[in-house]
Formats: structure tokens, C-alpha cells, sequence
């Protein structure tokens, strides 16, 4: 009989660990690894070149789509580029109401991660527990801009509109109903602060909870210790940041070291690994957990004692109020030429990036005084992430693979564009 | 510009590269190098290893296609009293079809290479950009080999704007279909794409036809370069310590 040696295996793209339509050509010994070849793009749909066709606010939905797991981040970091070039501001309550979005995107973005990177290596549960928390801050995405996922709630020179006064409520159905409604309902007796308020308050318990069930799970252990190991000079090379560039001892974080927003006014720590394997990216991505409810707290605080105006009061930039438009030609003109022309931006090019929850999401844009970007391009983490699988996966064997594009968290939104 | 600035980086880099510089500009606290494509490994090289620079990471590269900058769609300088019919013959994108596209024009060095490299130790970000010297055949060599994340990088700069990369190992198209005609990026490629793809259930297998749909824009790409953004700007600027 012929003996085969090394063969080719097709990982992906319809495989549920792919996270998403990630094609992966392996070249196997056995069961080992000795060639990783990510086949990428299957969901390339031209995010920049359409952006380059439109006036500039109108892109601001797509950014949503990007990472889909960290929608206001993507948001941010443009609307940061757009802010640059035209030399405003958002006034300070605006800040804060970003920062508090930011942290409860990285939360959002966290549990997604722990949920899916737990069923990829056999954890069950935490998928379970962990859309549970998702749920109640998808509420908030809700509450503030009427979607759950694609907000487009941050605009440039501000957000959308203020916090909402009353949390919505659930209401009375074949399901829930009696005790049941009532508990639900304990948290949103009164505005969306009040209900984060009690969120995060309650979060700290639900993140030690989650951490009863893997930090000393032998199989979690087995399957992640020792596992995917990125040295310091590797996570440099290979262009990592975020949880990746931490995991591997390296403290760097924009939000400390190029604060924007209002982080600089923030208390929280950034948690670094040491040996620089999956368990050590995973025990970062929980205390991330912790140290962003502890923002979200702080921001809470800030807001309820700080009322204020939430949009820059430029109407070339932002769409003056209803009421002003019904009553104002003024005001009607400012509207029509901004929903329809939109607004120049002045030549010049600036890069603008967010600590997102993958890592460093850019967006370098280069203007020409139109009103529509010359060049827009995103500079997503998971797409410089991915590319250094063929080089930490060797040598590993194909169940390492799993652990390695779950610690990568990518999320083919952004890496494709 | 790059003299009396008081940015340090500014002159540490102007002191280490000076001769292989074209220009080092600052906008916004951000540092713009240019160089030439002959410079271009030698001074990526120098970024990452000399100490005092040490430039560590690779954080984006990305290719532009300067065909049409500046270029408008809507006249808005000289306008006669005839009425609204001032739109421009514009060549966006999203005007013209495969087969009707433009062609390149004698626009200068289209085609540029655009780095961003930060610094972890000094905590810097710095812009390095090259233009291409040939408009039928953009070459540059390739910074694999100074920073290994540029690999896939430049596998989408070559894809998306069909610039080639000297020196890449393995330089094939990353985003685009397997067997995919162009480079979509460039700003000749039509928005509406070439071919389009569906499943023929007579001939039981996928097709690819011409573009069905029809070339369109919604709204004209349109320069103001008028005062009343800078006066709205003040106005801001004035209300603001009051909003606050």
C-alpha cells in the first residue's frame, strides 16, 4: 500500500468554528499542521470604495457592519476621521456618552467572544450565560438608538440625541407575565442610567460566574494552556494589537497612551498576560470585562450630574432640531442641503483609531474638499490578526487551530471588508 | 513643515533620513514622510532599528489611486444667472460602465503607497508614502521582509489597486473572487462592477454575465471651498463655552 504523507484538508468555509466564512487550506502530517493558507474575502462587499461614493455621513451605517459584534467602536473611529479633518469638537457630554458606548460595545463584543470561543472548545454553557448579559445591554443599544445592532448613533460632531428618560419596559405577554414580568422589569423602573446603574452593579457577579465555569475547567485548560504562544517580538511583528498585544506582556493600550474621548478622565487598568498563550488571552479579555463596567460606572456618575448638549451646534454639520425646521427657512435649508449635498470636508488626510475590543481599528481618510471621502480605508485588527495564522499554527495540531481562530475573535465583517 | 517645528520625533526623523527624504510635513500632530520607492525598504529598515526611532509595528498599509483628485462633479465657482444647470462632466466611479470607463489621463504619479508605522516604545505614529513612478506598472519593493504583517497588506494593495510589490513571496489576490478581472479600487474600475454572477439551472452549473444594472448617482461629488464653513466654525467656537 502507498503510504501518504502529507495531505491538504479544506477547513471552512460552511464549518461552525470558522466563525463565520473563513476558508482555511491546511496542509496536514498527520494530524499535525505544517501549512496554514487562510483563504479570505468571501464576504468582501467594497466598504471603502462605496463610502468613496457617497457624501460622508451616509457611511456611517456601514461602519456598523464592519466588526458586527462592535458596532460603535467602528463608528467611532470614523466619525473621529471626519471630526479631525473639520477641526470640531463634540461637546463634553457627547464624550462621556461615547466612552460609556465604547465600554458597553467591548462588553458586548467580550461576551460574544466567551460564548462562542467556549462552544468552539466544548463549553456549553457559557454561551448560554453569556447572551444573557448580551440581551440587557443590547437593550441599550435599543433604548438610545432604536436598533440593536447597527445604531449609527454616533454622528460626527456629537450623537444622534440624548439618553433616553425612561428605560423601555417589557411588556405583558403569554410568556411573561405576573412575578416573572415584575422581576424583569425591576431594573428599567426608571432611566437607561438607572438601569445601567443596576447592571453594572449586578456585572461583577456575573463575571466571576462565568469564571467558575472555565478558568479552572481542565478541559479549558488542556485545550488552551501552552497553546498558540505569541512572543513579545511575534505580537510586534505581526502587527498585533488589543487583547493579542496584551496577552503577550505587552502593555499597550490607545485608550491610555492616546487617550480620546474622555478615557483620560477615566480610572482602569489594563491587564496584561505573561506567558502569552489562549488561557492568557482569555484571562485578559474577563478582567476587560470588569475594567469596562468600571468605566461604564464612572461615565454614569459623570452623566447624571452633567446634563448638557449632545451635538455640536453647527448646522453645515449637524441637522438643526424639528421644530426649528418646521418654523425657520433658515433652519429648512440647513436640513435639505445636509440630507441631500451633505458637507465639504477640507482637503487633508488624517488617521483616526480606536481601542476597539479586537484590537486597534484605524481609518485612514484622505479628503479632497469634496463632500464625499477621495480614500477611505479601514485598518481592521482581525485582518493583521489573521495573517499571522500560517505563522503561530504551525507545528500545532488541527484541534489548536479551533482554540487559535477563537482567540483571534475575528469577525469576517472587518477582516473582508 | 519640517523646519522650527518643535515636535521632537519630527527632528530625530528629519536628523536620521534627511537625505533620503522628499518631504516631511505636519498637520494635526501628524507626521507625514515622503520618500522615494528606492528609499523605501532602506528607510522602513531604518524606522524599526535605530533606537531612537524604533518603530516597532506595522499598523496599516494601504494603496491610493489619485486619479481625479480634486476633480468635481458640480460647478460651484462660476455660476450664471441661466439657472440650476451648472452640473460638470465628472468621471467618478459611479458614472461610467466596464467597456465605457476612462482612460487614464496624464495625471502625474497615480499611484502611492501609504504606510503607518507606530512606535510602542516612543509612542508614535508616523505616515510614510511613496508614489509609484510608473502609471502603467506601479512597482515598489516589498517590506515582507522588515515587517512580516505586510504580507497580506500588500496582497490587498495589489488585488484592490493592482500595485506590484517587489520581492513579495507570495503576491496573489486576497479579497477578490478566484479569477477575478481588475483591480476594483482603481478609480477608473466602474462602481457597479464588470460581471455578475447567478446560478443557470439549464446549464446546471454558475455563469457570470455583463452587469445588468445601470451606472447611476445620487448625489454629485461637489468642492465648496466658500467662507461659510469657516463662519460657521467661529460660530460654534463662540456658543460653545456657553453650551458647555
Amino acid at each position: 500500500m502507498q503510504e501518504i504523507r502529507n495531505y491538504t484538508i479544506n477547513f471552512g468555509p460552511q464549518h461552525p468554528a470558522a466563525h463565520g466564512v473563513l476558508r482555511l487550506v491546511l496542509e496536514m502530517d498527520g494530524e499535525t499542521i505544517m501549512r496554514a493558507d487562510p483563504h479570505v474575502g468571501l464576504l468582501h462587499r467594497g466598504t471603502e470604495k462605496l463610502a468613496e461614493s457617497k457624501p460622508f455621513n451616509q457611511s456611517i451605517g456601514y461602519m456598523d457592519r464592519l466588526d458586527y459584534v462592535s458596532m460603535m467602536c467602528n463608528e467611532h473611529a470614523y466619525v473621529r476621521a471626519i471630526e479631525n479633518l473639520m477641526g470640531i469638537e463634540a461637546p463634553i457630554r457627547a464624550q462621556y456618552i461615547r466612552t460609556m458606548f465604547d465600554e458597553i460595545t467591548r462588553i458586548l463584543n467580550h461576551l460574544m467572544w466567551i460564548g462562542s470561543n467556549g462552544l468552539d472548545l466544548g463549553a456549553m454553557a457559557v454561551f448560554l450565560y453569556a447572551f444573557r448579559e448580551r440581551e440587557e445591554l443590547m437593550d441599550c443599544y435599543e433604548a438610545v438608538s432604536g436598533a440593536r445592532m447597527h445604531a449609527t448613533y454616533y454622528r460626527p460632531g456629537g450623537v444622534y440625541r440624548d439618553l433616553p428618560e425612561q428605560m423601555p419596559k417589557y411588556k405583558e405577554s403569554r410568556w411573561h407575565k405576573g412575578r416573572d414580568l415584575t422581576r424583569m422589569n425591576e431594573w428599567r423602573e426608571g432611566s437607561m442610567l438607572d438601569f445601567l446603574d443596576a447592571f453594572c452593579k449586578d456585572f461583577y457577579g456575573k463575571v466571576d460566574e462565568y469564571e467558575t465555569l472555565l478558568t479552572d475547567n481542565r478541559i479549558w485548560k488542556q485545550r488552551t494552556v501552552g497553546i498558540g504562544v505569541v512572543s513579545p517580538e511575534e505580537a510586534h511583528a505581526w502587527g498585533m494589537t488589543g487583547p493579542m498585544l496584551r496577552g503577550s506582556g505587552i502593555a499597550w493600550d490607545l485608550r491610555k497612551k492616546r487617550p480620546y474621548a474622555a478615557y483620560d478622565k477615566m480610572d482602569f487598568d489594563i491587564p496584561v498576560g505573561v506567558k502569552g498563550d489562549c488561557y492568557d488571552r482569555y484571562l485578559v479579555r474577563i478582567e476587560e470585562m470588569r475594567q469596562s463596567n468600571r468605566i461604564i460606572e464612572q461615565c454614569v456618575k459623570w452623566l447624571r450630574a452633567n446634563p448638557g448638549p449632545v451635538m455640536v451646534q453647527n448646522f453645515k454639520v449637524a441637522p438643526p432640531s424639528r421644530e426649528e425646521m418646521k418654523d425657520d427657512m433658515e433652519a429648512l435649508i440647513h436640513h435639505f442641503k445636509l440630507f441631500t449635498e451633505g458637507y465639504c470636508v477640507p482637503a487633508g488626510e488624517t488617521y483616526s483609531a480606536v481601542e476597539a475590543p479586537k484590537g486597534e481599528f484605524g481609518v485612514y481618510m484622505i479628503s479632497d474638499g469634496a463632500n464625499k471621502p477621495f480614500r477611505l480605508k479601514l485598518r481592521a485588527p482581525g485582518f493583521a490578526h489573521l495573517s499571522s495564522m500560517d505563522a503561530i499554527v504551525r507545528g500545532h495540531m488541527l484541534s489548536d487551530v479551533v482554540a487559535m481562530i477563537g482567540t483571534y475573535d475575528i469577525v469576517f465583517g472587518e477582516v473582508d471588508r | 513643515m519640517s523646519e522650527n517645528t518643535p515636535n521632537p520625533l519630527a527632528q530625530r526623523l528629519s536628523a536620521r533620513l534627511g537625505a533620503s527624504l522628499v518631504a516631511l510635513t505636519e498637520r494635526r500632530g501628524e507626521l507625514t514622510l515622503e520618500v522615494l520607492p528606492e528609499n523605501w525598504l532602506a528607510v522602513a529598515k531604518m524606522m524599526r532599528d535605530d533606537a531612537d526611532l524604533s518603530f516597532e509595528q506595522l499598523i496599516d498599509l494601504a494603496g491610493v489611486d489619485y486619479l481625479g483628485y480634486g476633480q468635481t462633479e458640480w460647478d460651484t465657482t462660476d455660476v450664471s444667472n441661466q439657472g440650476f444647470s451648472r452640473g460638470v462632466e465628472g468621471e467618478g466611479p459611479g458614472r461610467f460602465r466596464w467597456s465605457d470607463r476612462p482612460k487614464a489621463g496624464k495625471q502625474e504619479r497615480r499611484y502611492a503607497v501609504v504606510v503607518h508605522l507606530r512606535s510602542i516604545a516612543h509612542n508614535g505614529l508616523v505616515r510614510l508614502r511613496a508614489y509609484c513612478t510608473d502609471d502603467a506598472l506601479p512597482l515598489i519593493p516589498s517590506l515582507t521582509g522588515v515587517y512580516p504583517v505586510a504580507n497580506w497588506f500588500e496582497r490587498e494593495a495589489f488585488d484592490l489597486y493592482g500595485i506590484v510589490f517587489e520581492g513579495h513571496p507570495d503576491l496573489r489576490r486576497i479579497l477578490t473572487d478566484y479569477g477575478f478581472v481588475g483591480h476594483p479600487f482603481r478609480k477608473d474600475f466602474p462602481l457597479i462592477g464588470n460581471v455578475e454572477v447567478r446560478y443557470d439551472a439549464q446549464a446546471e452549473r454558475v455563469i457570470y454575465e455583463p452587469v445588468s444594472i445601470d451606472p447611476r448617482v445620487l448625489v454629485p461629488r461637489v468642492i465648496r471651498d466658500d467662507s461659510r464653513y469657516d463662519q460657521a466654525k467661529a460660530e460654534a467656537a463662540a456658543a460653545q463655552p456657553a453650551g458647555k
